[in-house]
């Protein structure tokens, strides 16, 4: 998905689904929306590949993470929008702990002073 | 992924395309919002969105139950295989049908009989109790289940304490009359102690069973059973409080018994109480056995204990008993063990065979598949090289047989519902008591054995098959000569087991066979061609003095003897063949008195008419027939068979001499004559019998009527019966059959087991004559290379058929060797059941290897035929 970063598919892909709950958490939103959202967000380092962003919504929702249903975009065209669910939310909460763990660790490792968030080199 | 997901695929996908289209427009209208031209904006949000059918591709695999996929596709796979076949798969489906059908039946029969819980009250606590005798003579057989005199039966039941109840019962028969002229009939009746149903935990449908105070000599209450409530009282309970009419004497029905009822026997139709229908004295007798005591546990005494005060008791009677015949101990026996009666044996020896041509069919299909995976081996080892899992490989091979046996268990088991059928209503000596149905557990029994039989079939040849190296594979052409070894091996290998097992079952149903013959061709002892019988009972309330009964008989007698196409005809209690009937003890008044402790002689007790032994042609050896002065009670004259003379009056003339039987009150009865010896039933040695003039009279009224005719004697039989009806139209008559039919009834069982072990076995050989055959023709095959240059360098044709020969015979050979050896060692298990056959009876194994010898030396010849004949050049190009 990163631009930089295509070595590391394991991990990014979880942090994908976490991106997109993390998203979801302002209010419902469809697919191009969340990719949009998530790009500008990153200021552009991150562009969201529709191979991937779909499996995940599909992925999200077996697991009772998000729900979805069929509704007007802002455009007023049809949209399957997304919603965060209870479970989700505790889920995201939970992936967001690990990640800045992680984060964290990786910096140390690293050498790195000050503690960085969410960056990826 | 989940089921639900997998099954709503098509649909999910079809939101991921209306999903992405939405993106598209979202996309293309930001775009054009940037001011891209339309046909720009559009190129690249579809290059934003990337490859649409990977990403419908990908969500379809995560929406995939995967290994069901992969399952899916191999078993059309397989389908595809075998359809390309069809004769292969048709034969190996038919022989999986047939051996799984088979087995199916089988299970039914022994599930229904030996497995399933009797319809009581907890049963497993319910425990049938025997008298036992300890001399050796009666334990040869290995069976020792005395029935039980009335005497000791209340002496149990009121001198021990150890079993919470015991209950009794002995058959009857009755003739059951309308008040309003219903046809007579002869009806199987039981006579049970009033505490026999509460004790099994028996509830009737309507009205009640018998009270304490009915249970006693000269009762008049009755129960019926289900069947003849509806059959014959079309199921209207108001027949509860009415009267009913048995041997002439009203009973008052008291309550009906419900469906599920059918203990002892399904025959069964009228119960009474155990004590209503026998003489008051013979409640005293200690050595009169008839009687069948059910006994249920108390809890918290073992069965041990409770039999212990039992045995004690019998013991004491023993004692007080000496020379009568009084059991000295007691035996306990398993309630459906007591049911099951003679077929626990023959049906275990079925089932046996039964999984031998399981066995055998599952090797064959095994071969067969071993052949076909021959075929495909650079198909296999293509695949490997590409990367392709052995267990993928094993699994797409399983598939095929698991197919193979699937089919062949549908079609079995549809065959076996049928066959089960047949089975239960051809074999008369199965037990009724419960019926005989398909369950659930007989089809989880035919899944399960599907599934073992896949496995078995496929597995050996998928794993051999998948094993080899790639390379060598790769390598191998049939140009190789001799094929692949290892593969051959296995194939000859497991065609060496199947004609093992084959030789095993041929075995056993030749020993089977043999004595089956032996029994059909025993000598009764009498001439049984063209004899028609059939028994009737005159009941003491219309015939009431001897006098009448004689009448009645002797004008019946005379009527039979003066129609066209009667040559003579025979009046007796029981004919030569047609069963025990039962014995008594006697002394003779000649002899010194018996020393304490000693057996008393007994014999066989038989009634004849004058005319019985010249109309049976049972040969007079010493003395002379009864005659018409022998009657009435003041005539004391008996007949003994020569049996008798020989083991009680050695080396004496025992005409003019008496025999004394204390049952029969107080007299000494003189011997007029010595005849032939009949037995009782074939399969059974002949016994000491003696024979009292019919004419004289005798507490027992049943008689059995022998008319010797100069044709077909069922011709004759509605003649027969009109003439009974004429004299009494109330008198029934039962078992109206050929005395061939009586005696051939005996041997039904043998001649059952012995016809389907046959079967099993002639359909193993022709399943391994077929699997030699093809095993040789593969081979054949694999060779004709081999085989076209050694006929171009100048080979012997005969030379080149002697070494295919041997080569089929090689597998042939070593498997009878070991079927002969391991049939030796099955034959142990059905010793008992064979009749003046021993199990290594050198006949049968030498008919056997000679019938299997030569069935393989045809199998073999045919492909070896046309190895010898190979056109060089033809077999040369064929690579």
């Amino acid at each position: 998905m990163g631009k930089n970063g295509q070595g590391d598919a394991e991990m990014l892909k979880g942090t994908l689904d976490m991106m997109i709950l993390r998203t979801l958490i302002t209010g419902d939103a469809h697919g191009h929306t969340i990719a949009k959202v998530i790009e500008r967000t990153s200021e552009d380092v991150l562009e969201v590949e529709q191979g991937s962003l779909y499996p995940a919504l599909h992925r999200l929702e077996d697991r009772g993470w998000v729900s979805s249903y069929w509704g007007a975009s802002e455009n007023n065209r049809k949209a399957k929008f997304y919603r965060l669910t209870a479970t989700g939310r505790k889920q995201l909460i939970r992936e967001t702990t690990r990640w800045r763990q992680m984060t964290r660790a990786i910096g140390l490792v690293m050498g790195d002073k000050t503690q960085t968030e969410g960056g990826i080199g | 992924m989940s089921w639900f997901h997998f099954f709503r695929r098509r649909q999910s996908d079809a939101e991921l395309q209306q999903e992405m289209e939405s993106f598209l427009v979202e996309e293309i209208a930001e775009n054009t919002a940037r001011g891209m031209s339309a046909e720009e904006a559009r190129r690249q949000a579809r290059v934003k969105l990337g490859n649409v059918q990977k990403v419908r591709e990908n969500l379809w695999q995560q929406n995939t139950v995967s290994s069901f996929e992969k399952v899916c596709r191999d078993l059309k796979y397989a389908a595809r295989t075998l359809a390309r076949s069809p004769g292969f798969a048709l034969i190996a489906v038919t022989v999986m049908a047939l051996c799984i059908g088979a087995a199916t039946s089988l299970f039914t029969i022994v599930r229904s009989v030996l497995l399933r819980p009797l319809p009581f009250r907890d049963p497993s606590s319910l425990v049938a109790i025997y008298e036992h005798f300890r001399p050796a003579q009666f334990n040869q057989d290995g069976f020792n289940y005395n029935v039980v005199s009335p005497a000791d039966y209340y002496d149990w039941r009121n001198q021990t304490h150890g079993f919470q109840d015991m209950g009794v019962w002995h058959w009857w028969q009755f003739n059951l009359t309308g008040e309003r002229g219903e046809l007579p009939e002869v009806v199987t009746a039981v006579a049970g102690s009033w505490n026999l149903f509460p004790l099994l935990g028996v509830q009737p449908v309507f009205g009640r069973t018998f009270a304490e105070a009915e249970d006693h000599p000269a009762s008049d209450v009755a129960m019926l059973t289900w069947s003849v409530f509806q059959r014959r009282f079309a199921g209207n309970p108001s027949i509860v409080g009415r009267q009913i009419h048995l041997d002439g004497k009203p009973f008052t029905v008291v309550g009906v018994l419900p469906a599920s009822f059918t203990y002892p026997d399904a025959k069964v139709q009228v119960w009474v109480p155990y004590a209503a229908p026998t003489p008051p004295e013979w409640l005293q007798y200690h050595d009169h056995h008839q009687s069948h005591v059910i006994a249920r546990m108390k809890p918290g005494v073992s069965l041990e204990s409770a039999l212990s005060q039992v045995g004690a008791v019998q013991y004491r009677e023993h004692l007080q008993n000496l020379n009568a015949p009084v059991a000295e101990d007691v035996v306990p026996r398993n309630l459906i063990d007591d049911l099951a009666r003679d077929v626990k044996k023959p049906l275990i020896i079925l089932m046996c065979a039964v999984v031998c041509m399981l066995l055998i069919g599952s090797l064959n299909v095994a071969n067969l598949l071993v052949a076909r995976s021959a075929a495909r081996q650079k198909e296999v080892a293509v695949r490997t090289a590409l990367g392709a899992q052995r267990f993928t490989l094993i699994r797409e091979q399983m598939m095929e047989s698991l197919l193979i046996c699937l089919a062949g268990g549908s079609a079995g088991v549809l065959l076996s519902l049928s066959a089960t059928r047949w089975l239960a209503s051809a074999w008369k000596e199965l037990p009724s008591a419960q019926g005989i149905h398909v369950d659930g557990m007989v089809l989880a029994f035919a899944c399960g054995l599907v599934i073992v039989a896949g496995l078995a079939a496929g597995l050996l040849p998928a794993i051999a098959s998948t094993g080899n190296s790639v390379f060598a594979a790769l390598q191998a052409t049939s140009r190789t000569a001799g094929g692949s070894r290892p593969r051959t091996a296995l194939r000859k290998g497991l065609l060496t087991v199947e004609i093992a097992v084959t030789v095993v079952l041929l075995v056993g149903a030749g020993l089977l066979l043999k004595s089956f013959l032996r029994l059909q061709s025993t000598d009764v002892g009498c001439d049984t061609g063209k004899v028609l019988t059939l028994g009737y009972s005159l009941d003491s309330k219309k015939y009431d003095k001897q006098d009448k009964v004689n009448a009645f008989n002797e004008t019946l007698l005379d009527r039979l003897r003066a129609m066209p196409g009667v040559r003579a005809v025979a009046l007796g209690s029981i004919l030569p063949g047609a069963g025990y009937g039962g014995d008594d003890v006697f002394t003779i008044p000649e002899h010194p008195p018996l020393k304490p402790g000693d057996e008393l002689p007994d014999a066989l007790y038989r009634t004849a008419d004058p005319g019985y032994f010249s109309a049976l042609r049972i040969p007079l050896l010493m003395g002379r027939f009864f005659t018409a002065q022998d009657r009435d009670d003041r005539a004391l004259k008996v007949i003994v068979s020569s049996h008798l003379a020989r083991q009680y009056f050695p080396g004496e003339n025992p005409v003019g001499k008496h025999i004394h039987p204390p049952a029969y009150g107080n007299h000494d009865y003189e011997i007029v004559g010595v005849v032939g010896d009949t037995i009782y039933q074939v399969g059974k040695p002949t016994k000491a019998a003696m024979y009292f003039p019919i004419l004289a009279g005798d507490s027992d009224r049943g008689m059995t009527l022998a008319v010797r005719t100069d044709s077909d004697p069922l011709a004759i039989s509605i003649p027969v019966q009109k003439q009974i009806a004429a004299l009494d139209p109330e008198l029934p008559v039962s078992d109206v059959l050929t005395l061939e039919q009586v005696i051939g009834d005996s041997l039904l069982n043998a001649s059952f087991s012995a016809t389907i072990v046959l079967a099993f076995a002639v359909l193993s050989l022709v399943l391994a004559c077929v699997g030699l055959y093809g095993v040789l023709s593969y081979l054949m095959t694999l060779r004709m290379t081999e085989l076209g240059i050694r006929i171009a360098l100048g080979a012997q044709r005969e030379e080149l058929l002697r070494l295919m020969l041997v080569d089929g015979m090689r597998p042939a050979v070593f498997g009878l060797g070991l079927g002969l050896v391991g049939g030796a060692v099955a034959t142990r298990a059905i010793a008992s059941m064979l009749y003046g056959t021993k199990p290594l009876d050198p006949a049968v194994f030498t008919v056997v290897t000679g019938a299997l010898l030569l069935v393989a030396l045809l199998a073999c010849l045919a492909p070896a035929w046309r190895a010898s004949r190979l056109d060089p050049m033809q077999a040369l190009r064929a690579e």
